[in-house]
């Protein structure tokens, strides 16, 4: 029988290594798998490289995390509002920042999840964050090369999930979430509901079981307004 | 007391004036995206009926207004991460397909916000220094690259009185040769091979005096 299914935070977070590439879902704080966060606060792993498109704004956890000093690296679009805890550490030198564009970060994950080693994109051709890339012409416009984002780790919040890694998302939950679940060679899911195996409608499944190693059941709350 | 008004006072237009003459040019059925600050006014003014869809980067084609207090689904967040609404025949999807949407040139537009567009098209709204504290990029260079047309919507000069319609942008840039025309506070301008032209004034403005607050070469349309 496949049960993906995990007892607890600290089961679901068990084996992730020091120096891990983590992808994080949310856009801000909607999406954001708080509760894995603070299992990976409590699991202890140091010198992550974190993919999120934000730095913990609105977020409990991640700010925690950067302020233990447990981050090497953050790849980012969107570092603003800061977190005290991160812009300390950037300041001096403590932490690496790699500032990506939001499509560019997202298609890169897809990238990996696809078996494309890298691509060309229009995105940030003769800007600062196209330098000492490799560009190239094609039918007359230019193009940045860009790699694939390979993860050893996605953190993924879903609404609905079964004992296969069947997933559904939430409203604007979903953003990265369904192309972070994808990229990761082990891919942690908390979910609101754990549903019997059936339940969810095969038309209406955004992630297919086939790329989720675990799944918790986690009664999280919703975010707050905004 | 009162004021008189004569044809020659400058009366440039306000913000919600601004937002309603871009609106004005909007067609019915185009998609599309609006960055942040001035260009989210711009839905208050498409006329009831016009159907226009509204994309939010994160993953929405049918973006509604900001719902009332005691309606809120926290779900729901648009780009600066405000909660929205959804309007009928709106739907969601993931990150990577919605800046699919904008890279592969599927919105017919893209408004924003800038800090200096120039007169090839460059637009520079993402840093205003070689040195930010920490700095952020978001969604501003994949739209600016992949829309079907930009748009730029902004003050006609910095609050100091320098011109941010300029011959070569001073700041770093977002996308090169991408704006097609520019909305101000004192004109509607075209970017064309030929350089700026002037579609449109405010009432009282010259093309002298909308000149003299201009950095780049201006000529009439037509």
């Amino acid at each position: 029988m496949i049960d993906k299914r995990v007892a607890s935070i600290a089961d679901a977070m068990a084996g992730v290594k020091d120096g891990s590439v983590v992808l994080l879902g949310g856009f801000g704080v909607v999406g954001q798998p708080q509760e894995l966060l603070g299992g990976l606060i409590e699991q202890g792993a140091r010198d992550l490289t974190i993919v999120s498109n934000n730095a913990g704004f609105g977020s409990p956890m991640l700010p925690k995390l950067f302020a233990l000093g447990r981050v090497a690296k953050l790849i980012c679009s969107f570092p603003r509002p800061t977190p005290p805890a991160f812009e300390e550490l950037f300041k001096a030198g403590k932490i690496a920042l790699e500032l990506v564009p939001q499509g560019t970060i997202a298609e890169r994950i897809r990238a990996a999840a696809v078996g494309v080693p890298a691509f060309y994109t229009p995105t940030a051709v003769g800007t600062r964050l196209a330098e000492g890339k490799e560009v190239r012409e094609f039918d007359g416009r230019t193009y940045v090369m860009e790699r694939a984002l390979h993860a050893d780790v996605a953190l993924i919040q879903a609404w609905r999930a079964d004992r296969w890694g069947n997933l559904t998302f939430r409203g604007t939950g979903r953003n990265f979430n369904p192309v972070m679940a994808t990229a990761a060679k082990l891919t942690i899911v908390q979910t609101r509901h754990m549903v019997e195996l059936g339940e969810l409608d095969p038309e209406s499944i955004v992630t297919p079981g086939i790329f989720v190693n675990r799944v918790v059941h986690v009664e999280s709350p919703d975010p707050p307004p905004a | 007391m009162t004021t008189r008004t004569t044809a020659d006072e400058v009366k440039p237009w306000g913000r919600q004036e601004m937002a309603a003459r871009l609106a004005r040019d909007i067609p019915e059925g185009w998609y599309v995206n609006l960055g942040l600050g001035l260009p989210t006014l711009i839905p208050d003014y498409i006329p009831q009926g016009r159907e226009v869809v509204f994309h939010s980067e994160n993953g929405v084609l049918g973006m509604g207004p900001v719902p009332p207090k005691d309606q809120v689904d926290t779900w729901l967040v648009n780009a600066t991460k405000q909660n929205i609404t959804l309007v009928k025949g709106a739907s969601l999807f993931h990150h990577a397909d919605s800046f699919g949407m904008i890279r592969g040139g599927h919105l017919d537009l893209c408004v924003l916000g800038a800090y200096e567009v120039a007169e090839n098209g460059d637009i520079a709204n993402w840093a205003t220094s070689q040195n930010d504290a920490v700095p952020a990029v978001g969604g501003a260079m994949d739209l600016s690259a992949g829309s079907k047309r930009l748009w730029v919507l902004m003050e006609h000069t910095t609050k100091d009185g320098l011109p941010r319609i300029v011959s070569r942008c001073a700041y770093p840039l977002t996308a090169s040769c991408v704006v097609k025309r520019v909305y101000t506070n004192l004109a509607v301008i075209d970017v064309t091979e030929r350089g700026f032209e002037v579609l449109d004034m405010a009432p009282g403005v010259t093309l002298e005096s909308l000149q003299s607050c201009t950095d780049a070469k201006l000529r009439m349309a037509g």
